[in-house]
């Protein structure tokens, strides 16, 4: 396949929603941080994939970057020490995922020095080995940012074939959510720098930026930065119209090149790589001046809080301590969203702390998720099927999976849902659609599970009948041919007589070898 | 703090159930002013009764099935297939004729399938297939249109033909009543006549009926005030008008004596209606956008052969049923191609 120009044409992906954003509100007031919390709780695993090892134990004095776990491989994403402090106990602590769950969380007591740890930066990146690049990513402790948090470093090397355009997402496209914007206004050099050593360690030639239409002054200051920091033209930025969900990894690839990611392969099989614009400063941050990833850019925002905006948090940080640095929340909110309101994941509490992938923190009360009657049957009107970007029919896997046609559902390509929720926001009958998705993933996952356990048994069994009905059989035959040689007392003779012709045989074949 | 955990998205749906059923029905407002302008106060009585009848059916059938009456009742489902019923019949049809239409359309079509969103077939073309197959006499007796009545009944004649099932004794059918223009046409090309000289009879306007017309322009509003708002699909309307045109074009060029043109089928009988408001119908219709277009596609194909060579003048009905029954077959056939794949 030809190298597509990414970005050269903008293209459209079907259905998408056009969302009133709400993201000016929370961009008025300049970046803030938080102030620091008397606990910082750090889940051991803030991506996808295992953790590795714990490197610390309870009471242990720690500084600021200062590593508490170990990455053993790729897949593996250390944690550092966002601030300096003593480490006061390893626990299981409310988190965000799973909702309503805890998990091994790490529990940091800051002293207030904020001293650092050392610091390992590259001295010269332009240098370095794409190797050497990635070493340093993630030893950061780098996942991706927008969300996902997939780990950088798995992302950046593997077998697949060379990737020639990276591109960095800066359109967030969920309503609400504008941490990237506000990263993209404060920092849009370390966004260029980081782009550019990531490509470096990729191997890919271009970098572009994708922004949204309605970011103004994002375009202007990633403009200016370019003209300090990409001499050689490498990054280019690409305004794409703000449908959603366009910020999504394989939409955005669809509107700049016009191909889709296989659904049994990756970005990589286009020769592309998709990352948010934060991993790619928090890349420049690692690479440039040695600095772990311990802090990102929060949005703090909705109609239940007075003050919305962006906050520069430390990892760890209870969202108790955010709401508290926007001013506070209304009395009658009804519900906390970890990112936002259109495929957001909700919050059991406010004690949950911030990790590499919390872009925003939703307040909602209970009038903004108001219903206006309770779930109808579904009218078949269509209208899911014209808004989902994965040209799915929702409202066929919904009366499949309401069935428990699993098996149905998944042959409807259940497992391409990209769950971003523009289903059931249009749905006239208020059916939770992504609820049932999600449902239907699990249990199809679930007898996924449960098959491949069934199928290695039942091998196993096979292949231990197999086994037995051999060693019978080979008795048997052993047993047969003793008999037979008892019964004919020749037989017996001609053998022998067969073993020293046989011995003779070779003797000759040897001395004729000798001679040559 | 205390919060609730539910599931994404958490911001409430754009739209309800009730609110797509109100715009149908303030999309119908223009045809039926038109209507009564044309046919008199009949048309009122028969919306009335027809919701009436259905109303008081749904929460009989509810109250059977169990199932809460609050919701289903003000979902305003009933009510949108009881006054499309209405448009169908003639103004002034006795009153069983919207009971027995609403009896089908009602109990048997919708909530025999399973109530809202799982009746197969269009509960008001059901409702009227019903009463046109079993009050053949009722169903034909059309009032003229007010240019060529002696004068539209009023309030108490209308009344007393309804509900009675008789006409006042100042009133008879020779004087009211008129065949409906697609009637005239039928009877007058077996009779061998030509177009031309059918159409010279002042039944007939500019297109289509005298009057009638009017009628289809206005549903043609409403229809497009609901592809606006997107209540409705283009894609139906679209396939349905534009095959009318594709496939009696080329007739009416090479017999126009014996084929009426492209724009008097249009502008005749229910199809401008079917088009917007029948086909349309989302829970026995396809879901697929090419499905759609098949779907109003195959209801134009059919309603003009049943207009060309079936037993009655109009076949939106039929034609609608039919094409019901393809729908599952159509929506496997038309499935889109999901990303990635």
């Amino acid at each position: 396949m030809r190298d597509l120009e990414v970005g050269e044409h903008l293209y459209r992906f079907p259905g998408g929603l056009k969302l009133r954003h709400h993201k000016q509100i929370a961009c008025r007031d300049p970046l803030a941080r938080p102030d620091l919390p008397e606990a910082l709780y750090l889940p051991l695993q803030q991506h996808q994939g295992p953790f590795g090892e714990v490197l610390v134990q309870p009471g242990d004095r720690v500084l600021k970057g200062q590593p508490l776990s170990r990455a053993r491989n790729d897949r593996e994403v250390p944690v550092h020490a966002p601030t300096s402090g003593t480490i006061r106990e390893i626990k299981p602590w409310p988190v965000s995922w799973p909702p309503a769950g805890e998990a091994e969380c790490l529990i940091l007591e800051p002293d207030g020095n904020e001293t650092w740890f050392e610091t390992n930066a590259l001295e010269n990146w332009h240098d370095a080995e794409p190797a050497e690049l990635v070493e340093h990513i993630r030893a950061a402790g780098l996942a991706g940012l927008g969300g996902a948090m997939f780990p950088t470093a798995a992302k950046l090397r593997g077998d697949w074939r060379q990737v020639h355009t990276l591109i960095l997402n800066g359109s967030e496209c969920e309503p609400y959510i504008s941490c990237d914007e506000m990263l993209m206004r404060e920092r849009p050099g370390a966004i260029i720098e980081g782009g550019l050593i990531l490509a470096r360690a990729l191997g890919a030639g271009k970098v572009v930026i994708a922004i949204e239409d309605q970011m103004g002054a994002v375009d202007k200051s990633l403009t200016r930065a370019l003209a300090e920091h990409d001499p050689n033209d490498i990054c280019r930025i690409v305004e794409v119209t703000t449908v959603y969900p366009e910020g999504g990894e394989k939409q955005l690839i669809q509107v700049l090149t016009g191909a889709e990611v296989p659904h049994d392969g990756l970005p990589q099989d286009l020769g592309l790589v998709c990352l948010n614009v934060g991993t790619a400063a928090a890349a420049r941050d690692a690479v440039i001046e040695g600095k772990p990833l311990i802090e990102r850019i929060v949005t703090v925002s909705g109609p239940g809080i007075a003050h919305p905006r962006n906050l520069l948090t430390l990892l760890g940080t209870p969202v108790s301590n955010l709401l508290a640095a926007a001013g506070g929340v209304d009395d009658d909110i009804e519900r906390l969203v970890l990112g936002g309101p259109m495929s957001g994941l909700p919050l059991a509490s406010d004690r949950i702390p911030i990790t590499k992938g919390s872009n925003c923190i939703l307040v909602l009360r209970r009038q903004d998720t108001r219903r206006e009657q309770p779930v109808m049957p579904c009218i078949n009107c269509g209208e899911c099927v014209r808004v989902c970007p994965a040209s799915l029919l929702p409202q066929e896997l919904y009366k499949y999976l309401k069935a428990e046609s699993h098996e149905e559902a998944d042959s409807l390509d259940l497992f391409d849902c990209i769950e971003c929720g523009c289903c059931a926001h249009v749905c006239p009958s208020h059916i939770p659609l992504v609820d049932w998705y999600r449902h239907g993933k699990g249990v199809l996952r679930e007898r996924g599970i449960e098959d491949a356990r069934a199928q290695k048994a039942r091998q196993r069994f096979e292949a231990r009948e197999k086994r037995i009905t051999e060693e019978k059989e080979e008795r048997r035959r052993k047993r047969e041919q003793r008999e037979r040689k008892l019964k004919s007392g020749g037989d017996a003779r001609s053998e022998v007589q067969a073993a020293i012709e046989r011995a003779q045989s070779r003797s000759t074949e040897s001395d004729k070898d000798a001679d040559q | 703090m205390k919060v609730m955990l539910a599931g994404a998205p958490h911001i409430p749906p754009i739209s309800t159930v009730s609110g797509v059923m109100k715009q149908v029905l303030y999309a119908l407002i223009p045809a039926i002013a038109a209507h009564l302008w044309f046919f008199g106060l009949g048309i009122l009585f028969q919306i009335a009764l027809a919701t009436g009848f259905a109303l008081a059916l749904e929460a009989a059938m509810l109250k059977l099935r169990q199932r809460p009456l609050g919701p289903f009742l003000s979902d305003y489902s009933a009510v949108v297939t009881a006054v499309l019923f209405a448009l169908c019949i003639p103004p002034l049809a006795p009153w069983w004729i919207a009971f027995t239409g609403m009896l089908f359309a009602i109990v048997v079509a919708k909530h025999f399938y399973g109530g809202l969103g799982h009746n197969l077939f269009n509960p008001a073309m059901v409702g009227f297939a019903a009463v046109i197959v079993t009050f053949p006499l009722d169903l034909s007796q059309w009032l003229a249109p007010r240019q060529l009545s002696p004068g539209l009944p009023g309030l108490w004649q209308t009344a007393h033909a309804i509900f009675t099932g008789s006409l006042p004794e100042s009133l008879s059918w020779d004087t009211l009543s008129q065949a409906t223009p697609l009637d005239a046409l039928k009877t007058g090309v077996a009779e061998n006549r030509l177009v031309t000289e059918i159409r010279d009879a002042p039944i007939f306007g500019d297109f289509g009926g005298l009057g009638w017309e009017w009628i289809a322009n206005f549903y043609a509003l409403g229809g497009l005030w609901l592809v606006y708002r997107r209540v409705i699909s283009w894609h139906v309307p679209v396939a349905l008008l534009a095959t009318v045109v594709v496939v009696t074009v080329p007739m009416w060029l090479m017999g126009p004596d014996i084929n009426p043109s492209p724009l008097q089928h249009i502008f005749s009988g229910a199809l401008v209606m079917a088009a917007f408001f029948i086909a349309t119908d989302p829970v026995s219709g396809c879901s697929t956008m090419k499905g759609r277009l098949l779907f109003g596609a195959g209801v134009a194909i059919l309603t003009l052969a049943i207009r060309r060579f079936g037993g009655y003048p109009d076949g939106v009905a039929f034609a609608v049923l039919l094409m019901n029954m393809a729908v599952p077959l159509i929506d496997r056939l038309t499935r889109p191609r999901t990303y990635g794949h």
